[in-house]
């Protein structure tokens, strides 16, 4: 096994396109269980840990560029303002250690259905965007695009992804997760939600109970229409059980779950709609709140 | 904690109590510092100069019959030094704890998923790795057995173990039964006596011990041809005993030494690694290390047997209990294992801590194509306490009672019967103990208007800000037997040595006992310091030098093997006095040691114990057995057939998301009986951890087995308790002494695990209203969604 250790984004390219079959390693907590768990024996390592920028993030005021490997922790405390949804994302993935190791870009590499940033992701709208480069050059993926398959992104082989581009919130933001223990637990399944007043949408996403991290497009579109027809961005009415009600049936109807060791398919069913009804009703109060207060 | 002064030495009590850190103080463990910083050495931590290491197949099918191994590629690899199968073996080919059913490596056949075939011996564990994958095994893939109706239809389904090749006391796949009567038994008379009858079946999944560190060890070949073998276990005699025949050595050639252990709960007590690292040690010549990988640890090694229970109980009106029928059927997958004393427990504690007239049992463990199951923690009596406590909330919501009283109403008490006929002859504190948790403060309500959400179901997971909370309170009481039973003498080995070291007067206490994280090193170093009033104790390494400590397991250590300490400390002692006696002259009758002196309660001091001691040591060696017990009867049940028994009772306050079926754990009350605590902070540990490993089979802790394939083998989707899950656990501790055991204490780590579980489980249920007849209880189960 070959095991590169570039100091340089550039040589970091270099190596890839050399090795496009090397794996990406940062913080290292999901490569190597697989590894320690033989799951998989790649080629060679290429290991980014001496690369700083990775772990660096900005806000231009619109936008977070958000480092692959910005750690968890540093999410949770240095950005919770602009990215709510991912930060409470964060607070759920692993243990300390887990956190302080790891970050957005190995979960994005890995695709699990499973990854806890996934449905934050979703939720931060259709203008989250994947850096991601290759000696070729750098192109953007929107996030509806990057997910393809188990574990598959839609990256190029030669390819490393440098940052996430994630625009700063403009409404409240929520996500839950359910495990069957109360903490260090990966997702039976998960969801992420947020309100966008900018532009008048909301946006979704469902973890753990499809082939890959989905959005739940009819539900927003319902919602989105709703909030529209009845003026609610405006005046921050309740929005009534039936409108949730009805969220939570269409985000439950996007989900394509399976039954496995960790829980059943009509489980994560039943469990996303509760979980959408609860984040709708989380976000919508304090967002009913700050137009009343704004009043 | 009261102050204690031992009888007639009452004006020595200032000497005595300078040592703090003697029997019912908690002097702090010897270990606990560096296993906290992670710098304590653990078995897997070891190396030697020249050492390979070992690997072993293992088998990807739960039932085939082997049709070839082919290991001529794996030992082309450059960098490996052996390859053996079962045709390599110079001795034995089968061991086991009880019964010697299990092949140390498979012939012809594989009976579980994860079974070992063959081994390896390279110079990287890569390599060994490498060449594991190079052994060409053909199998017949044959349909596994795995169910009870598939286990109990022999002659349809086949037989696990053929009936030429059983080894076992059972027949077909019935590896152990116990039958049990009682008063008149259960029959249609005795049914009509009762004015009301509850029943149900209940369900316990496989649980395992979830120690964290993995089985490992390092034998080495001894020029003498002998092997010394480093390892983690909870029983260094037996593991000998187990290994000497299979490797083709007498017992005296086969010397181990206790390895740091890192967690056992019955999980070491069989053999894992032993035999195949000094198998590649023989044939290599060369120092072999084993490591199990964490996936393979769940292979390799045994788990609570999965159990289905039916229970019946009548009781009169006014609450009761006229009779109660039982029939448990035990998983043991493919290998005896300890599943015959796993039946015994069963059966014999199997309707619990109750007052019964007229009582019927049949426990049974299988034989069956599934992973092997045998000693965890509260083992027989975990499994039944699940379903006799959920009868007893059953009945009392029938009879319209309250659950604490109907079941203190029928609660046993010293001078009762067990259904075995043995009298409870030391106290049973049954019905106080109830009262005890019942007593307690209830944790306060939920707060809705200042929420943390780790405090709700969920936590961090952020799945509920109160919405769907629902609190329940559940209690339970449960029963366990401390010490081996039926008529097995488990007795302990202790050597003391009394010197000059420094100046000062030293004692060091060798056993082969095995400190799995119990604390038994702590006690034994205040047991040594009560009996020779120093203060400066040494513990000697535990090894096979000297006799055997028996296992560290059925809640024993500190009863066994710390009373072995306390009669090899009193023989030092009286050795000592008596040099004094020759010596000096002394007529005195009231003598004793300490505060590193021969004292007189008439006299006062004679002589400080280095003068007396000078340059000689005393160094003696005594053997602790408990009293005797007998076999139960085959079919009757009967029989003085337990050493000790101890009792906890808890109460479970949880909060349940209802909608989301995701549970959150309060408060876990505990009162429990230990007639003395010898170190009450550890003893307090002992029942905290006991009730953690409870809560863990309440709501998680499940290894799922599908066709005889394990589905979960990590600690990703097998579940464990974390902080989060793990409430605060106040514990109220009773001290009425044993009259029958070293300072009047009893064994404790045991029954908190075995009372605990179902507290939790009827909490959930006071909660949700659903009836909840399987552990763990998981979120399908409490959202139809199963």
């Amino acid at each position: 096994m070959e095991f590169l250790r570039p100091a340089t984004w550039d040589e970091a390219l270099a190596a890839k396109a050399e090795y496009p079959t090397a794996l990406p390693i940062s913080g290292g907590t999901d490569v190597m269980v697989e590894m320690n768990f033989d799951v998989h024996r790649p080629s060679a390592i290429l290991d980014l840990n001496r690369i700083t920028e990775l772990t660096e993030w900005s806000n231009d005021g619109g936008v977070v560029r958000l480092g692959a490997a910005v750690p968890y922790t540093r999410i949770i405390n240095e950005l919770s303002g602009p990215l709510p949804g991912l930060a409470l994302a964060s607070h759920t993935v692993g243990s300390p250690q887990i956190r302080n190791r790891g970050g957005v870009g190995g979960n994005l590499g890995g695709a699990s259905p499973a990854g806890d940033a996934h449905p934050a992701l979703l939720a931060a709208g259709r203008d989250v965007f994947v850096e991601a480069c290759s000696v070729r050059g750098t192109r953007m993926i929107a996030i509806d695009d990057f997910y393809v398959g188990v574990k598959r992104n839609s990256l190029e082989q030669d390819e490393l992804i440098r940052a996430v581009h994630i625009p700063v919130a403009d409404g409240p933001q929520q996500f839950s997760k359910i495990g069957t223990r109360n903490a260090m637990v990966i997702a039976v399944c998960a969801f992420g939600f947020a309100l966008h007043p900018k532009n008048g949408t909301v946006g979704t996403g469902i973890g753990s109970a499809a082939p890959t991290p989905r959005r739940a497009v009819e539900a927003e579109e319902y919602l989105q229409g709703v909030l529209a027809e009845r003026g609610l961005w405006e005046s921050g009415d309740l929005l009534g059980t039936e409108v949730i009600q009805r969220f939570g049936e269409l985000v439950k109807a996007a989900a394509s779950p399976i039954d496995d060791v960790r829980g059943t398919a009509d489980y994560r069913r039943h469990s996303l709609a509760v979980m959408a009804r609860r984040t709708l009703t989380w976000t919508w109060n304090d967002y009913s709140k700050q137009i009343r207060s704004a009043a | 904690m009261s102050t204690r002064t031992i009888q007639g030495q009452k004006n020595l009590q200032d000497i005595r109590q300078a040592s703090k850190d003697g029997i019912g103080g908690s002097p702090l463990r010897p270990d606990g510092n560096l296993k906290v910083k992670g710098e304590f050495a653990y078995s897997s931590d070891m190396w030697h100069e020249d050492m390979l290491w070992g690997m072993a197949l293992r088998s990807p099918h739960p039932r085939a019959n082997i049709l070839s191994v082919d290991i001529s590629e794996a030992l082309k690899l450059p960098g490996v030094y052996a390859v053996l199968t079962h045709e390599d073996i110079p001795g034995s080919k089968f061991y086991g704890l009880e019964i010697q059913d299990q092949p140390a490596l498979a012939i012809d056949k594989v009976r579980y998923h994860g079974e070992a075939i063959a081994l390896v011996a390279a110079d990287h564990p890569e390599t060994a790795r490498r060449a594991v994958k190079k052994i060409k095994v053909e199998y017949e893939v044959l349909t596994p057995i795995v169910t009870e109706e598939q286990c109990l239809a022999p002659e349809v389904h086949g037989y696990v173990h053929e009936p030429h090749e059983f080894k076992s006391h059972g027949y077909g796949n019935i590896c152990h039964e116990q039958k049990l009567v009682s008063g008149l038994g259960v029959t249609d008379e005795v049914r009509a006596l009762a004015d009301v009858i509850v029943s149900g079946t209940y369900e316990v999944g496989m649980q395992d011990q979830a120690f964290l560190g993995p089985e490992s060890g390092l034998a080495v070949p001894a020029e003498d041809g002998g092997i010394d073998l480093y390892i983690a276990t909870q029983w260094l005699h037996v593991d000998r005993q187990q290994m000497a025949p299979v490797l083709g050595l007498p017992e005296e050639k086969v010397r181990l030494t206790l390895a740091g252990v890192g967690g056992a709960f019955g999980g070491r007590e069989d053999l894992s690694m032993q035999i195949h690292a000094s198998l590649l040690a023989q044939r290599t010549g060369k120092p072999v290390k084993i490591v199990y990988a964490r996936d393979e640890s769940f292979f390799g090694h045994v788990h609570r047997h999965p159990a289905r229970m039916f229970y019946e109980h009548g009781a009169t009106r006014d609450g009761k209990l006229v009779f109660a029928d039982c029939r448990i059927v035990l998983d043991g997958g493919a290998y005896a294992s300890a599943s015959p004393a796993v039946v015994g427990n069963a059966a014999s504690l199997g309707h619990g801590p109750y007052v019964i007239p007229n009582v019927k049992m049949h426990a049974i463990a299988l034989y069956s194509n599934n992973p092997s199951c045998g000693a965890m923690r509260g083992f027989g009596a975990v499994q039944a306490a699940f379903g006799y406590e959920s009868q007893m909330d059953k009945l009392a919501a029938e009879l319209g009672m309250d659950p604490v009283e109907l079941r203190q109403l029928n609660a046993m008490s010293e001078g009762d019967l067990m259904p075995t006929g043995q009298q409870i002859d030391s106290p049973a504190p049954v019905a106080e103990l109830l009262q005890r948790v019942k007593d307690m403060p209830l944790p306060p309500p939920l707060d809705l208007d200042d929420l943390d959400v780790r405090a709700l179901p969920g936590a961090l997971s952020n799945t509920s800000h109160g919405e769907g909370i629902v609190r329940g309170v559940g209690y339970s009481v449960g029963i366990k037997n401390v010490g081996f039973s039926e008529g097995f003498d488990d007795y302990s080995t202790a050597r003391v040595r009394l010197e000059v070291i420094g100046g000062e007067p030293v004692a060091m206490v060798h056993t082969a006992m095995a400190e799995v994280g119990q604390g038994g090193v702590t006690v034994h170093a205040q047991i040594a310091r009560t009996e020779l009033g120093v203060e400066q104790v040494t513990i000697h390494p535990a090894n096979t030098e000297v006799g055997s400590a028996g296992s560290t397991s059925a809640s024993r250590q500190t009863y066994m093997t710390g009373g072995a300490v306390k009669l090899a400390a009193e023989a030092v002692k009286y050795a000592l006095i008596d040099k004094g006696r020759r010596r000096y002259g002394w007529t005195h009758q009231d003598i004793t040691l300490a505060g590193g002196k021969v004292v007189s309660e008439s006299a006062g001091v004679l002589v400080p114990m280095v003068d007396l001691l000078g340059d000689e040591a005393i160094d003696l060696t005594r053997e602790h057995h408990h009293r005797p017990t007998v076999p139960f009867d085959k079919e009757t049940g009967q029989g003085f057939g337990h050493v000790q028994y101890t009792f906890c009772a808890n109460r479970a306050v949880v909060d349940v998301d209802v909608e989301l079926g995701l549970v959150k754990v309060v408060e876990l009350t505990a009162a429990q009986d230990v007639g003395k605590a010898l170190n009450p902070l550890s003893v307090v540990g002992q029942i905290q951890g006991g009730c953690t490993q409870a809560l863990g089979l309440a709501v998680m802790e499940e290894i799922i087995v599908k066709d005889g394939k394990v589905r979960n083998a990590s600690f990703t989707d097998y579940l464990i308790p974390t902080i989060l899950d793990t409430p605060p656990i106040p514990v109220d501790i009773l001290e009425l002494p044993d009259p029958n055991a070293p300072y009047g204490l009893r064994g404790v780590g045991e029954a908190p695990t075995v009372s605990a579980t179902p507290s939790i489980v009827a909490a959930i249920r006071q909660a949700t209203g659903i009836a909840l007849n399987r552990i763990p209880v998981r979120p399908e189960h409490l959202t139809g969604t199963l």
